[in-house]
């Protein structure tokens, strides 16, 4: 009996808790804090606080609050959070997301909850699409977009076949579709290897394929922990010489450190394309990249690019409405707008609302301290939208 | 096993029907104190209590340690999202598809699982709740890894919907109660009679001349459909299903929860999973390292919490009369 | 699909399936002979591999780094034993996969809060880091050639060990008639305690050889651990004759699977329903090939001969 009043206390004491006056700007941030995956999502939470120190911890006058939830890379956990998020912590935004899958399950608890959903890195297809919605928004990239610049790389290069390799989810399937709808050239391979808290590591029976397939280029997608383990099987399987690599959202500057500390130099030179990189000469970008590096004593990752442009883009919102944060038509139409210095420049948004920008090719330098980085080549597309935006019915 | 605490007249009884009492009383209670997320950590608690439930009737009565129970909570949710993609949203059909598919399913597997004894037995459940997990995942209409979403909940017919919450809660609640019901009819039957036997001594029974094998197929047919329904329920809560929620550390904390609450007592699973779900939720609103502390627990459960909840009320009963 | 693919495809397999000896061979000891199921078999492997990363990293040499690992990791399962594991001999088969479930999540998190949560890389001495030629007919990474012959000299250091002395006589007399042995006048608990950490030790070098090509990460004991039961099973509980042949078959189906299967289904399915079908499948396949197993041999390739 006691046990029993003790639990009930104990629930009472978690969903509890004070009804908070609206003088607070409360963002619910999703992302993933356990599993390997914890790599990025500590870093995005460094950033979104970076971002909150920046201004103050105030946005038109209001205390900022953000509440972190892991979403321990599973799409159903991520959708219980959101729901607490929503029903329990009553936030004004829900925004992070890693991983498509996590943000397709939790979108309908999110906007059916009345509350603006900002995507932080993930852009399925669906939500570009047929699923958009006025409340949604992305800080990130429509997930076909990063590939689709590569393709064009590739064609540049002269490519004419070209192995691809994925993860078995819906950004790996999007990624290599990116790839082909604009690759000129043929693809001799396709391989999505299994994914989640137990994916596969070992990539040996998939890169024995590479070479007898007769590709004249890898092009891999492998996020996170995964992107270090295959880079390094990379360099063992002796396709370096032959079948350069080419890669989207897997040599970062989560990855970047661990080669280096591992010495596995085959990473140095190869080329990814990227809508970021921490060298792009604007005043927000190199404020972030400074403090980030002073803070954290490494480079940002795209993943905190975009988590710290979330946060300015709120701010932008809640400013246009002077702190009304009843006024979701105002904060929506001033979000619309773009109109805030974001760390890749200024861009515009598609009525779909993901970002109208541009795409670099960036390759793996060393800095002038000696730690590995990444730095832009070139410019690939210059203000480019996704495909998906005309099945947006907005 | 101690026939006493399935009557309502025994400690357990008492707590069992506070218990329910409670769980009627707590749809008011989130509306006054406007809490709707609390209405839904009590519904899935709910939910996976009936899933618990029906495990217990095979492994806590029957000593069939099932390690692939969850397979029968993904299959019964997949059989609210997969109509829902084409556009079926009858309650009726989806329902009849839940017997019909666990149903099948626990006769199919049930005939090569109860040939093995033992830690064979665990592994063999577990190896077909990996097949049907490993199908959902390469089942790309359905959304694969990446898993559906349930756009509306399930309909009846004469206009009888469960789209709003409270409704639904209220149809979760009646289903544990109807579960409870028929668990408690058929352990103090002489089928169930002859279930528990088998957990204990299969072969003097079957020198008996008793037909233990299809009893005992017969009880795991029974558990699957039962925790299929949990899963329909499940489907129609969530509004999303991934093959997630089938992985084998699913089918390990749905033991664990009938463990807690005390495995081979009518109520104990219910309590486990409602002791669960509150560790989860405190412990994981507390630090990103509530692992670390919710595996010391489950060590220590095991190693000195013998009986789970249900024991320790009888036990705290006892010392006070 | 040629004959130079299906060698380095072959060769693959055959690594995969003595890493998952290393780790399928303590198991099935342990529960052989103490009727022991431990779910934090895995852990072990995954701290084998942690343990070796970070002291390659810190002092520069791979076999060093092995030479001071092996200990540890014996160690480890030692005191895990001593505090946790004994208590759970006379428990039924429940009690002990809930309280290994538990140390499961405790290893884990453990990891993190030491290691945090990226895992740890490092990169193979150059000696071994090449490739080497085969028959003239393909190259073959070095390193995964080093990773066949270490475990097949385990294996066959096992089979002596175990056939050919005292300890090995007594750990089968155990397996079969745990009574007696005590009866003998052997310290039974002491020959449980070895027994169990010299599987430790061995899940452990699989997970440090492994570490170099995956890296080390929490999570990745899990994933074999449930391969190596379904090992075990297969070859019969007990039998590290069975563990050894299970292993091999195992690794083979699934590589196979994973390299060849997409290309058959394509002939019968079409082509991205095919790449997203194969990995799920070939998985499967190994649960599919237990579960006939077990309808034919209920006890396994290899059943334990007196029980």
């Amino acid at each position: 009996m006691i046990r029993k009043s003790l639990i009930a206390a104990a629930l009472c004491g978690i969903v509890a808790q004070p009804a908070l006056a609206a003088d607070t700007v409360k963002i619910g941030f999703v992302t993933t804090l356990t599993t390997p995956a914890a790599v990025i999502g500590n870093d995005m939470k460094n950033a979104v606080d970076l971002a909150v120190e920046h201004i103050g911890g105030k946005m038109a006058g209001l205390d900022v609050e953000v509440i972190y939830e892991d979403d321990g890379f599973k799409p159903e956990i991520g959708k219980q959070k959101v729901d607490k998020l929503v029903k329990s912590d009553d936030v004004d935004f829900v925004a992070g997301f890693i991983w498509s899958h996590v943000l397709l399950a939790s979108r309908n608890s999110a906007l059916n909850g009345g509350k603006f959903l900002i995507s932080s890195n993930a852009g399925p297809s669906q939500i570009a699409g047929e699923l958009c919605h006025e409340n949604f928004f992305s800080t990130s990239w429509q997930n076909d977009q990063t590939p689709m610049s590569m393709g064009a790389v590739l064609n540049r290069k002269g490519v004419k076949k070209v192995y691809l390799m994925a993860p078995n989810y819906a950004a790996g399937k999007d990624m290599l579709a990116g790839v082909e709808s604009t690759f000129e050239g043929e693809v001799v391979g396709r391989d999505l290897t299994r994914w989640g808290a137990d994916a596969q590591l070992d990539f040996s029976a998939e890169l024995a394929k590479v070479k007898p397939s007769g590709a004249e280029a890898l092009f891999v997608f492998y996020p996170g922990a995964a992107g270090g383990a295959f880079i390094k099987q990379y360099g063992q399987s002796g396709l370096a010489g032959d079948v350069p690599l080419y890669t989207a959202f897997t040599v970062d500057a989560l990855s970047l450190p661990k080669l280096q500390e591992g010495g596995l130099t085959g990473v140095m030179g190869t080329q990814h394309t990227q809508q970021w990189s921490p060298d792009l000469d604007n005043e927000t970008n190199k404020k972030f990249v400074t403090d980030f590096k002073a803070k954290h004593g490494g480079y940002p990752s795209f993943y905190a690019a975009q988590s710290y442009d979330t946060i300015l883009l709120i701010k932008s919102a809640v400013e246009a409405v002077n702190g009304n944060l009843d006024d979701m038509d105002g904060m929506r139409a001033a979000m619309a707008k773009a109109d805030f210095e974001s760390t890749r420049g200024r861009y515009t948004y598609g009525k779909n609302h993901f970002p109208i920008q541009d795409f670099y090719l960036r390759e793996v330098v060393e800095d002038a301290d000696g730690m590995w980085t990444v730095k832009v080549v070139e410019k690939v597309f210059e203000d480019h939208q996704d495909l998906y935006v005309d099945k947006c019915n907005m | 096993m101690n026939l006493k605490s399935l009557s309502p007249a025994g400690p357990n009884g008492w707590v069992m029907v506070i218990t329910l009492v409670a769980l009627v009383l707590v749809p008011p209670y989130t509306v006054l104190a406007n809490e709707p997320f609390f209405l839904d950590l009590v519904m899935r608690a709910v939910i996976l209590s009936i899933a618990a439930v029906s495990l217990n009737l095979v492994l806590g009565y029957g000593g069939m340690i099932s390690f692939g129970h969850a397979a029968y909570l993904g299959i019964g949710a997949y059989c609210v999202g997969i109509p829902g993609y084409y556009g079926i949203y009858d309650g009726v059909f989806q329902l009849l598809l839940v017997v019909a598919v666990c149903g099948v399913f626990a006769l199919v597997t049930g005939l090569v699982c109860l040939r093995t004894r033992g830690v064979y037995f665990i592994m063999i459940t577990l190896a077909f709740a990996q097949m049907v997990f490993y199908a959902m995942v390469s089942l790309d209409e359905y959304g694969g890894d990446d898993g559906l979403v349930i756009y509306e909940r399930s309909r009846f017919p004469l206009g009888g919907a469960i789209g709003d919450s409270i409704t639904l809660y209220y149809v979760c609640l009646a289903v544990l109660v109807a579960t409870l019901l028929l668990v408690h009819r058929i352990v103090n039957s002489r089928f169930g009679l002859v279930i528990r036997g088998t957990a204990g001594n299969d072969a003097r029974l079957q020198s008996l001349g008793l037909p233990t094998f299809r009893y005992r197929l017969i009880c795991y047919v029974i558990a699957g459909i039962m925790c299929g329904i949990a899963g329909w329920l499940l489907g129609n809560f969530t509004l999303f299903i991934s093959p997630e929620m089938m992985n084998w550390i699913r089918s390990g904390e749905l033991i664990f929860m009938v463990v807690l609450g005390g495995a081979g007592s009518l109520f104990g699973p219910v309590l486990g999973t409602g002791a669960f779900i509150t560790l989860e939720e405190f412990l994981s609103g507390f630090t990103v390292y509530w692992q670390l502390y919710f595996g010391i627990f489950l060590v220590l459960v095991v190693l000195f919490g013998r009986g789970g909840l249900h024991g320790f009320i009888e036990w705290l009963f006892r010392r006070r009369s | 699909m040629d004959g130079a693919l299906i060698l380095v495809q072959l060769l693959n397999g055959i690594q995969l399936g003595v890493l998952l000896f290393l780790v399928a061979a303590g198991l099935t000891l342990v529960f052989g002979i103490m009727d022991f199921v431990n779910l934090a078999h895995g852990a072990l492997y995954m701290i084998g591999a942690f343990f070796c990363a970070w002291l390659t990293l810190n002092l520069d040499s791979f076999v060093v780094a092995i030479l001071i690992s092996l200990p540890g990791v014996f160690i480890v399962g030692y005191v895990v034993e001593l505090l946790v594991i004994r208590h759970l001999y006379h428990r039924n088969h429940l009690d002990q996969v809930l309280a290994t479930f538990g140390l499961i999540l405790v290893f884990d998190t453990i990891v993190h809060l030491v290691w945090g949560p990226a895992g740890l890389t490092f990169t193979l001495p150059d000696a071994v880091n090449g490739r080497i030629n085969l028959f003239g007919i393909t190259e073959f990474p070095v390193y995964r050639l080093l990773i066949i012959a270490a475990g097949l000299l385990v294996a066959l250091g096992l089979y002596l060990v175990i056939g050919r002395t005292r300890i090995g006589m007594l750990v089968r007399a155990g397996a079969s008639n745990r009574v007696m042995v005590g009866a003998l006048g052997v310290d039974i608990n002491k020959l449980f305690r070895y027994v169990f950490a010299t599987g430790a030790m061995l899940a452990g070098f699989g997970g440090m050889i492994i570490a170099p090509i995956t890296e080390a990460r929490i999570g990745m004991g899990s994933d074999i651990l449930l391969i190596a039961f379904v090992v075990i099973i297969i070859g019969g509980i007990g039998s590290i004759r069975g563990a050894f042949i299970a292993s091999l078959i195992v690794g083979l189906i699934d590589t196979m699977g994973r390299s060849f299967l997409d290309d058959l289904m394509k002939l019968v399915i079409n082509e991205t329903a095919a790449e997203t079908a194969a990995p799920a499948i070939s998985a499967m396949l190994v649960y599919i090939l237990m579960a006939a197993i077990l309808y034919f041999r209920p006890q396994g390739l290899f059943p334990p001969k007196v029980r």
